[in-house]
């Protein structure tokens, strides 16, 4: 067994945290730095037909006051990174000039000497709107009034028919088509610490350096030299402590270009820290889809087929992987299960509303809904127990990979194994013994079970808008410390501690003696970023073959050290050391008539030697470091089974969890308490999407839940204990067989407790629940047959 | 009764020029060192601890007292520092994260969280470890159910608290003298 991988090992990151020691973008001070605050429309769609910002330039300590007018043709607008046929991309430029499309919009940006100052001249500008019709609902919008963009004549940003097979001869040929209208609510990520930009330009070096909140601080930096128009190589983007980001930040912001413009304007320091109001306002959103699923299925429980017409809530701007999102969804549409033939139909709307985007699931929470609650459907419509019907349409251990009719090869899977061992977790046989005799007396008890699959790694570089690879360098240093750089951008995933652990094992050093840095695009090679549950199956394997081709320079040289033939050196805990055969037969090589070479020499030994390189072979390249950017050739696919069983207060409506069972399997487990820990969080935020959060528009387009004190995310007395387990199938696409684990449980979890909740009301008729399920609802079924 | 009566006879409406030029003296002990400041009145006692006594352990995380990130131990009592103005504070003992270890040595707390994961991004758990501190102080022996119903008033986005409810029942242990594994 490895000294660290594998281990449950405590993160190297905490002891700074855990302090309050670490340096997130508001911790950071320069001096001299001004302060920006935002205008923000306060109507969902307006004409603006004047700005006076006289007062407020003069208002003390404001420094200066910029309008849409003054920056126009001087940034670039917000990339969208989608490539879809036909879609319109409308220009989103970075402060609205005259015509504001939802609220929370940037219309001004005024700058102070402190942040006082800056918000209360906010107050001192005078905007004359003329209000527009507002389209908040997205089958409304689809209908195509009113209209988003005149220009465009409805508000259609793509349509996409994706899938395979003969979906009509399918549906035509089952025995029973089930039909469900399925609404995905809108939510908001909320990390914990807001977006927050500190920008720096220094004049002379014509150098711009950018400390943001991101996840993705080079494709950040690309597209912000793209939008200011300084050279790449000029723009140094720091991601530093990063407090959460769900998707939320894997995305370029109008403020990002901004306030880094700003700072080359003035020569100062710039600094803005996004309120909580403004970040439920104007960071993009969740999820937002209304579907329409139509199954087909035998009499034995047989899927023969899916079709999936949705509407997809883009809002009124096309953030950078907005519309990538629903496509997501397509892909992964069969679920874990052999459907011959998958439709979906993508009707791409947009609204007077926050961009959605990628958040934490992205795109296959949305998928795990559909085809969960359709195996659900099927269940009840036949009689049958949700397992027997996941059962029945689970593609066997030997048939990976698995071609589904969504044009994806699933890499390897065992979801009877996943299934079987959390029903024996849940005791799921008494579970049902339970039920019966709860609902007996009169109780109102349900039990769900989701089985599902995601894709993950994401992505190989064809499937993605750019680049779906990671990079590493690992060096070690003259004294033997062991340097990662690594292009996966991490932001509470632990893999400061992950890869060290890597490394650690491979180089048979001290875990303490590993550092990794990340999020500083001027030390780090070129990266991709964290998202997608990428960063240890992509970029952990950077790391893992960068240090094998490490390993095998210092290998190269270690035989040198040791006169012997690269092929007869051994490399253990460390040390490098001449096999005993060559040992045996003296070793000192052609040394001549210095002294005996010795029999071994540890790693730390051979990184100085290529550094002082005294004694190093012939066209041996001195220094000790290796890179490697790893293309993946497939997505991983993840998977388990989650069990929820609940009770309902009849007279309340209250919704109780009262056992929550989770069985995952990620592949290969470098550290098995940080793969808790993600579950963990992926659940909570499944246990607040079922039960708890709604962004709600009123049709006025006014963000109701505008506040933490109005949009309902988890808290700790609102959470079970959850019951944990795993099983290990290794991925046979990367050489450690890791999967990734960052978004399994928002994508598994839902329909479990969904399930559980529908089940305990099916004596009430109820087939389907759309999320949140809040109590007044349960009530009101309830009530309705008292 | 009509609010603009209610407000004019209330309230003396100052424009900000005039509300910078009214500074007032506050003298706060903060981790057992003494300050003394001339601020706004209305500067946020957060602000006070991070931007004037560069102390930026304590976060802010949604300025409606909802979130619990910039919690800190005032007088002996946990306080959401965000909305709490520094002129309140006048004269008060005031702990944020900073002052937690002592002498090198990290507070049970803090090794709790370290041991059980408590933490992910981080952004969180200042605040956390001063609200568990608190409910430690009060009651060295909570329940799971004492712990969750303790940490209402602190959100977490990343753990879904499970590793939290752990780390605080981790540190009970050691501010009790037992083995912190629970063995």
């Amino acid at each position: 067994m490895a000294k660290y991988v594998g281990q449950r090992i405590k993160r190297t990151e905490d002891p700074r945290l855990i302090q309050g020691l670490g340096h997130y973008v508001d911790d950071i001070k320069l001096p001299d730095t001004l302060h920006v605050a935002f205008l923000r429309s306060m109507y969902a769609h307006a004409r603006i037909k004047s700005i006076d910002t006289s007062e407020a330039s003069h208002a003390p300590r404001v420094v200066a006051v910029y309008t849409g007018a003054d920056v126009a043709g001087k940034i670039g607008s917000v990339p969208c990174a989608g490539a879809l046929p036909g879609l319109k991309i409308p220009n989103y430029t970075v402060l609205a000039t005259d015509h504001v499309t939802f609220v929370g919009h940037p219309i001004a940006a005024v700058v102070a000497t402190d942040k006082y100052a800056a918000r209360d001249a906010i107050d001192l500008i005078m905007v004359d709107y003329e209000e527009l019709p507002v389209v908040v609902d997205v089958e409304e919008a689809a209908k195509g009034a009113p209209l988003v963009y005149e220009e465009y004549g409805d508000n259609i940003a793509y349509t996409l028919t994706s899938g395979e097979g003969d979906i009509e001869a399918a549906l035509a040929g089952a025995d029973h088509v089930l039909k469900q209208r399925i609404v995905h609510q809108r939510l908001i990520p909320i990390a914990m610490e807001g977006r927050g930009v500190l920008a720096r330009y220094y004049p002379g070096e014509k150098e711009l350096t950018i400390w943001t909140s991101t996840q993705i601080p080079h494709l950040a930096r690309t597209q912000l030299a793209i939008m200011l128009g300084v050279p790449e190589n000029k723009v140094r983007v720091i991601a530093p402590e990063v407090g959460g980001g769900f998707g939320s930040k894997l995305n370029v912001y109008a403020e990002e270009g901004l306030v880094s413009w700003i700072s080359m304007q003035l020569g100062k320091p710039v600094k803005w820290i996004e309120g909580r109001r403004e970040n439920i306002q104007a960071t993009i959103h969740g999820r937002g889809q209304v579907g329409y699923i139509e199954v087909g299925c035998n009499n034995d429980g047989t899927i023969t087929g899916l079709r999936y017409n949705v509407f997809a809530d883009m809002g009124a701007y096309l953030q950078l992987l907005t519309p990538a999102i629903p496509t997501l969804t397509g892909l992964m549409l069969s679920g874990c299960y052999k459907i011959p033939a998958i439709q979906m139909n993508v009707t791409a709307v947009f609204t007077n509303k926050m961009s959605t985007d990628a958040y934490r699931g992205a795109g296959r929470p949305e998928a795990t809904q559909v085809i969960e609650r359709a195996a659900d459907l099927i269940a009840a419509h036949l009689g049958m127990d949700p397992v027997d019907v996941r059962r029945k349409n689970f593609p066997e251990p030997d048939e990976f990979p698995f071609k589904t009719a969504t044009g994806l090869f699933y890499d390897s899977g065992n979801y009877q194994g996943a299934l079987d061992k959390a029903l024996g977790m849940a005791d799921y046989k008494k579970m049902r013994e339970d039920q019966k005799k709860a609902r007996e007396q009169g109780r109102v008890v349900g039990v769900g079970v989701s089985t599902y699959v995601e894709i993950c790694a994401i992505g190989p570089s064809q499937a993605t808008p750019a680049g779906g690879w990671e990079s590493a360098t690992v060096r070690i240093e003259p004294t033997g410390k062991v340097t990662i750089l690594t292009g996966a951008s991490p932001h509470g995933q632990g893999q400061e501690t992950s890869f060290a652990q890597l490394a650690a094992d491979e180089l048979g050093v001290d875990l303490n003696d590993v550092t990794v840095i990340h999020g500083d695009t001027s030390i780090v090679q070129y990266g991709i970023g964290t998202f997608g549950s990428r960063g240890t199956a992509v970029g952990g394997t950077a790391v893992f073959n960068a240090l094998q081709k490490l390993k095998e320079k210092a290998t190269e040289l270690a035989a040198h050290l040791l006169g012997a033939d690269a092929s007869s050196v051994a490399f253990k805990e460390g040390r490098f050391s001449v096999e005993a055969a060559m040992a045996a037969a003296g070793g000192n090589g052609d040394a001549g008539t210095e002294a005996p070479a010795p029999k071994s020499v540890s790693i730390q030994e051979v990184a100085l030697a290529a550094h002082v390189a005294h004694q190093i072979p012939p066209g041996f390249e001195p220094g000790l470091s290796a890179t490697n950017f790893f293309e993946p050739a497939n997505f991983t696919f993840p998977f388990g089974t989650h069990i929820v069983q609940v009770e309902i207060d009849r007279e309340t409506g209250q919704i109780d969890i009262q056992r929550y069972v989770a069985v995952d399997d990620c592949g290969k487990v470098l550290n098995p308490m940080l793969v808790d820990g993600q579950v963990h969080g992926g659940i909570v935020q499944s246990i607040g999407q079922a039960l708890y959060e709604e962004a709600v528009y009123d049709d006025q387009g006014q963000l109701v839940t505008g506040t933490l004190m109005d949009y309902a995310i988890p808290k700790a007395a609102m959470i079970p204990w959850l019951e944990l387990d795993r099983t290990e199938t290794p991925s046979p696409v990367n050489p450690m067989g890791v999967k990734g684990v960052g978004e399994a449980g928002t994508i598994g979890a839902t329909p479990a407790i969904v399930g559980a909740i529908v089940d305990a009301l099916s004596p009430f008729g109820v087939r389907h629940l759309d999320m949140p399920i809040k109590p007044e609802n349960v009530w009101r079924i309830i009530s309705a047959q008292a | 009764m009509s609010g603009s009566v209610w407000l004019d006879q209330s309230f003396t409406v100052f424009k900000s020029s005039e509300v910078t030029s009214m500074k007032r003296t506050v003298s706060v002990t903060v981790n057992g060192v003494a300050h003394q400041n001339e601020v706004e009145p209305r500067l946020l006692l957060v602000h006070y601890i991070r931007d004037v006594l560069g102390l930026t352990g304590t976060h802010i995380g949604c300025e409606t007292s909802i979130c619990g990130a910039c919690t800190v131990i005032l007088d002996g009592q946990s306080v959401k520092s965000c909305t709490m103005f520094a002129v309140q504070a006048d004269g008060a003992n005031v702990t944020t994260i900073e002052g937690m270890a002592a002498n090198g040595d990290l507070h049970p707390v803090q090794e709790g969280f370290w041991e059980q994961h408590g933490l992910q991004c981080g952004y969180c758990t200042p605040g956390m470890i001063m609200a568990a501190a608190q409910i430690l102080e009060r009651n060295p022996d909570p329940t799971e159910a004492d712990i969750r119903h303790g940490l209402e008033g602190n959100l977490c986005r990343c753990t879904g608290y499970q590793h939290i409810v752990e780390a605080v029942q981790n540190a009970a242990r050691r501010m009790k003298g037992e083995s912190a594994t629970g063995d």
